[in-house]
């Protein structure tokens, strides 16, 4: 995934050196982030109901059933239509919101979505607010003291929880403090009503969910602060900071950090790919009730129209983030505002 | 096998490996790997395969470790050892498969991509941009989930979706190479397509595969585990991703089984460990900027 970064940072410096307009610039990155939009809706529909099949089959595989109920049920979910006539129908639908009808549930499945984006929006904005912040805290002083015993030890933490599986950590955690923690689930049923009681149980139930998606998520920020930070520390206007006589802490605070941190900043929209991925392992092994857990309860079935629509949403996010993360580097870095 | 280019090729080797062999980590790395595939291939060999199967079971459920069962048991009262042991030849079965595969389509496509030019190349790019921005791990449980389980499944799930890495290093290597004044001699000479890639951009981009193949290797292991433990594995064999979800779906890690969650745990952590340090060694010694700036 590392790669992924450097790809995309490539990519950038190509365009800046082509000097593109701005206008250009932002036009050519939203129309292929669209393409991308429509490659996954695609996508999606070659996935999950062109491979499979008929679900028809599939859904009625243990119970007897007549061929006019048969007939029924493939007229109700609309598969006795020709492909192309279903693949304009779910494209169509998808304009007003219909991701389609869960097998299941027999629920629309864009409902069942939005009642499971908060907790997870919760779950990964807490993770990685915390990760963005201990992961670049521990990269600065890492590379500030580059072959230290810590950076080794930091760098060799960072190697490790890479190789680590995110739900064995998850399920480790969980073993590792039998009781203390709540093992499912975000809220406890007995708990009073009241703004501040509801919370701090949420944050109780929080806590291991959350603990282990940033052991996973924080090593990126921490490895990428540092050769970031490292880069900068062979420049002459920080030999100048020092000769002005100024502090060895702020040498690193005022002059350093600020020029290192560009991509670290963009690695937050970046990672987010890496993130969605951790969230479905987690959430399936805390029972957090968000789109990771909809996934996991889909694959029982599998449930094909929710697991197509929780694809199109989790693909879909990762693409607009990506151009967030493009246009964001185009706005902070000095360098290219001014061209 | 005596031409000069072979001969070459042949000191080259053996001085990447002397090399090599200065790199503490990635020679613990490799010694480790060794050390695993040989006991998994030996497995039926060393050990009874009859302690796999639930029927003939002789532990009592749950038991912690003990003279007889040195990691415990199970739900179903097998040994974990026994498991754990066997369930290193699925892993590293289902990493290896699907690294080639997914290694084979990313050097393809990577190359095609630098090769040639016009629209067929910026299209291929424009796919691999689409693949590499699209989480794998989404897309590798939406293909389990539609196709029949199994191991082979599981190979093409993460072959398929993890090339897109792979595509863009062997794309920039080729491009380098390609602008080398020896492939245009080459060309003069009357070189065809096929000639240059298989004589002149293989050879040069080769190493530089190997050391991303080593790391590839890794990550699918973790794939693996991954979709087992979601329930997308084949539910005939024993692979540490099932352990796994076994431990957690049985209630075993509520329960405190320690000794059912470790030993999976840990092999796949030992592993990719050491995948990603020889990984990192070779790119050490590939890499003649990483080689000199540190």
């Amino acid at each position: 995934m590392t790669s992924t970064t450097d790809g995309h940072l490539a990519a950038d410096l190509d365009e800046r050196r082509a000097g593109t307009s701005t206008p250009r610039f932002v036009a050519g990155k939203v129309g292929g982030a669209l393409a991308s939009l429509v490659l996954v809706v695609v996508l999606g529909f070659l996935l999950f109901r062109m491979i499979p099949g008929d679900p028809v089959a599939t859904m009625t595989r243990d119970r007897p059933t007549s061929p006019e109920q048969l007939a029924l049920l493939r007229e109700r979910l609309g598969v006795d239509k020709p492909m192309w006539q279903q693949f304009l129908d779910y494209f169509g639908g998808l304009f007003q919101g219909d991701l389609g009808t869960s097998y299941m549930y027999s629920r629309p499945v864009a409902d069942m979505i939005g009642e499971r984006l908060g907790p997870t929006l919760l779950l990964v904005g807490t993770a990685t607010v915390l990760a963005v912040l201990l992961g670049m805290w521990l990269g600065i002083r890492a590379a500030w003291k580059r072959d230290s015993a810590f950076d080794r030890v930091q760098t060799g933490v960072a190697l490790t929880l890479w190789s680590v599986p995110q739900f064995w950590l998850g399920l480790l955690l969980l073993i590792a403090t039998q009781g203390l923690f709540p093992s499912r689930g975000m809220r406890s049923p007995d708990v009073p009503e009241g703004f501040v009681a509801q919370s701090l149980d949420v944050a109780w139930h929080l806590t291991l969910p959350c603990v282990t998606l940033l052991a996973v998520i924080y090593a990126q920020y921490m490895l990428v602060m540092r050769s970031s930070l490292l880069e900068e520390m062979g420049s002459e206007y920080l030999t100048t900071a020092r000769a002005k006589g100024l502090r060895d802490d702020l040498v690193r605070r005022r002059h350093a950090v600020p020029n290192a941190l560009l991509p670290a900043v963009t690695l937050v929209f970046l990672q987010f790919g890496m993130v969605v991925s951790g969230t479905i392992t987690v959430e399936a092994v805390f029972s957090w009730p968000g789109l990771g857990l909809l996934t996991y309860e889909a694959l029982r079935g599998p449930d094909l129209p929710l697991l197509q629509g929780v694809f199109l949403v989790l693909a879909g996010s990762v693409i607009v983030m990506n151009l967030l993360a493009e246009l964001l580097y185009r706005v902070l870095d000095p360098r290219v505002r001014a061209s | 096998m005596t031409s000069p280019a072979w001969q070459r090729r042949r000191t080259a080797a053996g001085q990447l490996w002397r090399e090599f062999r200065t790199n503490r980590g990635g020679l613990i790395g490799l010694g480790v790997l060794v050390a695993i595939v040989v006991l998994a291939v030996l497995a039926p060999l060393i050990t009874d395969e009859g302690g796999l199967d639930v029927i003939t079971a002789t532990g009592s459920p749950l038991e912690p470790p003990s003279g007889e069962y040195w990691l415990g048991t199970d739900v179903d009262g097998r040994s974990v050892l026994l498991l754990t042991f066997w369930g290193a030849r699925v892993s590293l079965l289902v990493g290896f498969a699907a690294t080639i595969l997914s290694v084979f389509i990313g050097t393809l496509v990577g190359i095609v991509a630098a090769h040639f030019r016009g629209w067929p190349s910026a299209v291929l790019l424009r796919i691999t941009d689409f693949f590499l921005v699209l989480p794998s791990l989404v897309l590798a449980i939406a293909l389990s989930s539609v196709l029949t389980k199994g191991i082979w499944t599981i190979v093409l799930a993460v072959g398929v979706t993890s090339w897109p890495a792979t595509a863009r290093l062997v794309r920039a290597q080729t491009l380098t190479i390609e602008s080398r004044p020896y492939i245009e001699r080459a060309t003069a000479l009357g070189g065809g397509h096929g000639h240059i890639i298989g004589k002149h951009v293989l050879p040069a981009v080769l190493p530089l595969v190997l050391a991303n193949t080593t790391l590839v290797v890794g990550s699918s292991i973790i794939a693996e585990s991954t979709l087992s433990f979601l329930g997308l594995g084949d539910p005939t064999v024993v692979s540490w991703g099932s352990m796994l979800q076994t431990a957690l779906s049985s209630g075993s890690v509520t329960a405190g089984a320690w000794w059912y969650l470790l030993p999976p745990g840990l092999a796949i952590v030992v592993i990719v460990l050491s995948f990603t340090l020889v990984g990192r060694a070779l790119e050490t010694v590939l890499n003649p900027r990483l080689k000199a700036g540190r």
